[in-house]
């Protein structure tokens, strides 16, 4: 063996010292600045909206039926003369819970499932791989909508669902990525020692696929958000009287012609957020060096 | 050649057959089945056990799942007992109506869509580069009921040059979708345009960067001939797969266009399906579509092998 020094790429600096120094690198870039106020903006919001929120997002009011913006209802009222302004600050809540538990839930069950496959290889890889390409054949929206059908659309339903199946395409990565570090030769070296299997995983292989789980970790972040604002949209997702964004913008749809500030709320919130994740992924990526893979977000 | 092609041949139709497994065992997983969904509130006793039987649920899961693929490869979905008509036939309409829907955009999209990622990648991190692709991440993330509603809101509430929705027949003949369409396109077109642009853009980059456009370049190679002869070549086969993905995908995502729009495609009867729990009917629209993505993703495969020579001679050495 030639005489590296450095043969273990991941440092042995503390995990809080590379955080910091990612995230520092992150707000260095302009983009990777602007995406980080934003989520951190939504997940304040989410927190702390239900002590600011200044009226009932549930009050029912006749007389104030689709009023345009005042000082009193800063972004108008809605067609049962709610408060818009209110519902599009709460409006992310369970979005942004449901989507972020799922998130970690995908990454965790996908990535192991995908560094394993990618150690261990041979006949029980080529079968799970298959699988894996078949669930990726299957329309994702149509899986969401018949399960949330058949058993229900409680935040936890869709937690495991959307768990489960972001999780699919993880495994792919996780598995491509484990296979370029499995080559290297301090996983060789590990082996040589006698290491256990679960020792190499833990040990070698995590700590250095953990970088592309983060990115395929936003990335899938963001694209979930969409699946489940898309299910609030057609009415599966969030139940009235919830407020979401998706379902307040479906339900402001039929009012556009005459009151578009009761859609144009949630729409510049829903969509800040996921631009706000996009740019926030770009970023981390690019501070992580990773090639962000452009493909479908299946 | 052949032994690659007939390779992946028996690979796409394993895929589907996996694939109409996973569709038949996760709807019987499911709670609820054809008759408790048909009858509802009634579903039970008698009544539930003769629909069981008229309908031959109470037989082995197997048998049914053979009947049905064979059924499935010959066209024959079965009937819908909501609307006492064959489900090939209610499918058949609403596939062209999604199929016009897609190829239109692709016809547009798709060209645009490498042009920009070209023009992006070629005048990279200048000003070209920054708006391209600022708008295609804006395009990219916006939802898709988000970016109908406004283009609704701009082109047919405020300006009044095109209608909103579509009112027409699903089964009427094509010239009559053709101011219908005109919105639908443009939000599909979008997205889609969006997502390939930035594949390409990431794939002409990586070729640009190779030592062969580097040599090109040292041996004074002219530049509009380095880009047409050695850049783009190389760096557009590769995204033939990904853009073929990207459609299929894109397809099963319609659905929620075809909703805004009222459009009468395949994506709207699977929520209506779905909806009043038409299981047959969603199984025949679930195969169908996982099986135009698994076309897709095999006709861009054999696209690649055709025009690329180096993997044609490659793979044939191969023993």
């Amino acid at each position: 063996m030639t005489a590296t020094t450095n043969i273990k790429p991941v440092k042995p600096k503390g995990a809080f010292v590379r955080l910091l120094a990612v995230l520092l690198a992150m707000l260095s870039r302009p983009s990777g600045l602007v995406g980080l106020i934003l989520v951190a903006f939504h997940v304040v919001l989410a927190i702390v909206s239900p002590a600011i929120a200044p009226y009932d997002f549930r009050e029912l009011s006749a007389q104030i039926i689709l009023n345009a913006p005042s000082s009193e209802h800063w972004f108008g009222t809605d067609n049962l003369g709610r408060d818009v302004f209110t519902r599009t600050m709460l409006g992310g809540r369970q979005a942004l819970l449901v989507t972020t538990v799922s998130t970690v839930l995908a990454i965790t069950w996908g990535g192991f499932l995908g560094i394993l496959l990618g150690l261990v290889g041979g006949r029980l890889d080529e079968i799970l791989m298959r699988l894996v390409d078949a669930f990726l054949c299957l329309p994702w929206i149509l899986v969401l909508l018949l399960i949330v059908v058949m058993v229900g659309s409680g935040p936890g339903v869709l937690i495991l669902t959307l768990g489960f199946f972001y999780g699919i395409p993880v495994i792919r990565m996780a598995r491509a990525a484990t296979h370029d570090v499995v080559a290297l030769d301090f996983v060789t070296a590990a082996r040589a020692r006698g290491e256990s299997r679960s020792t190499i995983v833990w040990r070698e292989l995590v700590p250095n696929v953990l970088d592309v789980l983060l990115v395929e970790g936003a990335m899938r972040w963001s694209w979930m958000l969409l699946a489940f604002s898309s299910l609030s949209f057609l009415g599966f997702g969030a139940t009235p009287p919830t407020p979401d964004w998706g379902l307040m913008i479906s339900n402001a749809r039929g009012f556009m012609s005459f009151a578009p500030w009761a859609a144009l709320a949630p729409v510049v919130a829903l969509s800040s957020l996921i631009i706000g994740i996009n740019l926030s992924a770009d970023a981390l990526a690019k501070a992580l060096g990773i090639d962000r893979a452009q493909k479908a977000p299946v | 050649m052949v032994k690659l092609i007939a390779r992946r041949l028996v690979l796409g139709v394993l895929t589907i057959m996996l694939v109409s497994g996973i569709i038949f065992v996760g709807v019987e997983v499911l709670p609820g089945d054809a008759c408790t969904a048909y009858l509802q509130r009634a579903a039970q006793g008698k009544r539930l056990e003769n629909c069981r039987r008229d309908f031959g649920l109470e037989r082995p899961v197997l048998a049914r799942y053979i009947e049905w693929t064979l059924g499935a490869v010959r066209g024959d979905f079965g009937v819908s007992m909501k609307r006492k008509t064959l489900i090939s036939k209610t499918v058949g309409t609403r596939f062209r109506n999604t199929v016009i829907l897609g190829v239109t955009a692709s016809i547009i999209g798709v060209p645009l869509a490498i042009l920009l990622g070209i023009i992006a990648a070629l005048w990279r991190d200048r000003l070209p580069d920054l708006w391209v692709s600022t708008t295609a991440i804006f395009a990219m993330t916006i939802p898709e009921f988000v970016s109908s509603t406004v283009l609704i809101l701009i082109f047919s509430v405020w300006l009044g040059w095109l209608p909103g929705i579509v009112i027409t027949r699903p089964d009427a003949p094509l010239f009559e979708f053709l101011s219908d369409i005109i919105l639908p396109i443009v939000a599909l077109a979008l997205v889609m345009t969006a997502h390939i642009l930035r594949m390409v853009r990431t794939s002409v980059i990586d070729v640009m960067a190779s030592d062969y456009v580097q040599m090109a370049r040292l041996k004074g190679v002219p530049y509009g001939q380095m880009v047409f002869r050695h850049v783009l070549p190389n760096a557009l086969l590769p995204a033939i797969n990904l853009v073929a993905l990207t459609i299929a995908w894109l397809l099963g995502g319609t659905i929620v266009i075809e909703v805004v729009f009222n459009y009468p495609g395949l994506g709207r009867l699977m929520l209506q399906a779905i909806f009043f729990r038409e299981l047959a009917m969603v199984q025949a629209i679930a195969l169908i579509l996982a099986t135009l993505y698994v076309g897709l993703n095999l006709f861009a495969d054999l696209l690649t092998l055709v025009a690329n020579p180096r993997l044609r001679t490659m793979q044939t050495s191969r023993p």
